[in-house]
């Protein structure tokens, strides 16, 4: 064997030890995930289908591409006294050209009764990408924003909420 | 018809982005709430908004019972041409709302 294919053969066995490291790596944060998840649940109880749905509304959405964090920031106080209308907005770091702009933005809620909020969809005739609402908030928790760019990734951003007065909860 | 609060501005220049602010009266009722007599509470809220200008949509949003009564929206979009800026709110048991705001733009 001379040195020239000895150098090739060690080349393709480290793109394939390379390759069989990066799998275990996506394998091992899959199952940090899945570990993760019973985790906070066991911490909270009776919030595990929320938690769970939420997770579950993101996957739906998303597919199998990956959320990177960033870009998108989420704007909500801190602490509110009445869950039953609280100010949100998102601002997403974007030059809002025909060639790269928000396509759309997902807000979701942990521990609503249903993890959907809105979708807004935008496009690049928004000149800026800034949108902003009045929610419902059940319980104190954390909402996410994922932004769908026109590129097809998504960034997100999350905030966490105090709520004294829950939304949803009283009677007619 | 519902009663709803736009805020447009009246004149803009070409190119400038504007500011859009929409609010309509509306329950939301969510579909969770219960009577005291632990009947539920039926679902009835908007579930679309749709924003255009001159016929095309430049804004569209999708609200789901999380959405605060008497639904509120701001966002923005590019003054291209003088014409009317209209919005259309649709949501459960047929509700169906229509306003159109004149925008002259130099």
């Amino acid at each position: 064997m001379n040195p020239r294919t000895t150098r090739a053969s060690r080349r393709e066995f480290l793109l394939a030890a390379g390759g069989v490291s990066a799998g275990i790596a996506l394998e091992g944060a899959a199952m940090l995930a899945a570990a993760a998840e019973p985790a906070s649940t066991t911490a909270l109880p009776g919030t595990r289908n929320a938690v769970v749905s939420m997770v579950q509304a993101i996957r739906r959405l998303v597919g199998t591409a990956a959320i990177n964090k960033g870009k998108v920031k989420l704007e909500l106080p801190p602490l509110v006294e009445n869950g039953n209308a609280v100010a949100l907005a998102v601002r997403v770091d974007s030059p809002m050209t025909q060639a790269e702009h928000v396509k759309a933005i997902h807000v979701f809620s942990e521990k609503n009764p249903q993890p959907y909020i809105a979708t807004f969809h935008l496009g690049a005739r928004a000149g800026r990408a800034s949108v902003a609402t009045r929610v419902r908030l059940a319980d104190t928790q954390t909402v996410h924003a994922i932004c769908e760019m026109s590129d097809g990734t998504f960034w997100s951003d999350s905030a966490s909420v105090v709520v004294t007065l829950a939304a949803c909860l009283e009677e007619l | 018809m519902a009663r709803a609060l736009i805020n447009v501005p009246a004149a803009a220049r070409r190119g400038d982005v504007i500011e859009i602010k929409a609010l309509i009266a509306h329950e939301m009722e969510t579909g969770f709430r219960r009577t005291q007599l632990g009947v539920l509470v039926p679902r009835d809220i908007i579930t679309q908004f749709l924003c255009t200008y001159n016929g095309a949509e430049i804004f569209r949003a999708e609200f789901h019972p999380a959405i605060a009564a008497n639904p509120f929206v701001a966002f923005s979009t590019i003054a291209t041409e003088s014409g009317a800026i209209v919005f259309k709110w649709t949501g459960d048991n047929g509700f169906s709302a229509t306003e159109s705001v004149a925008i002259s733009v130099a």
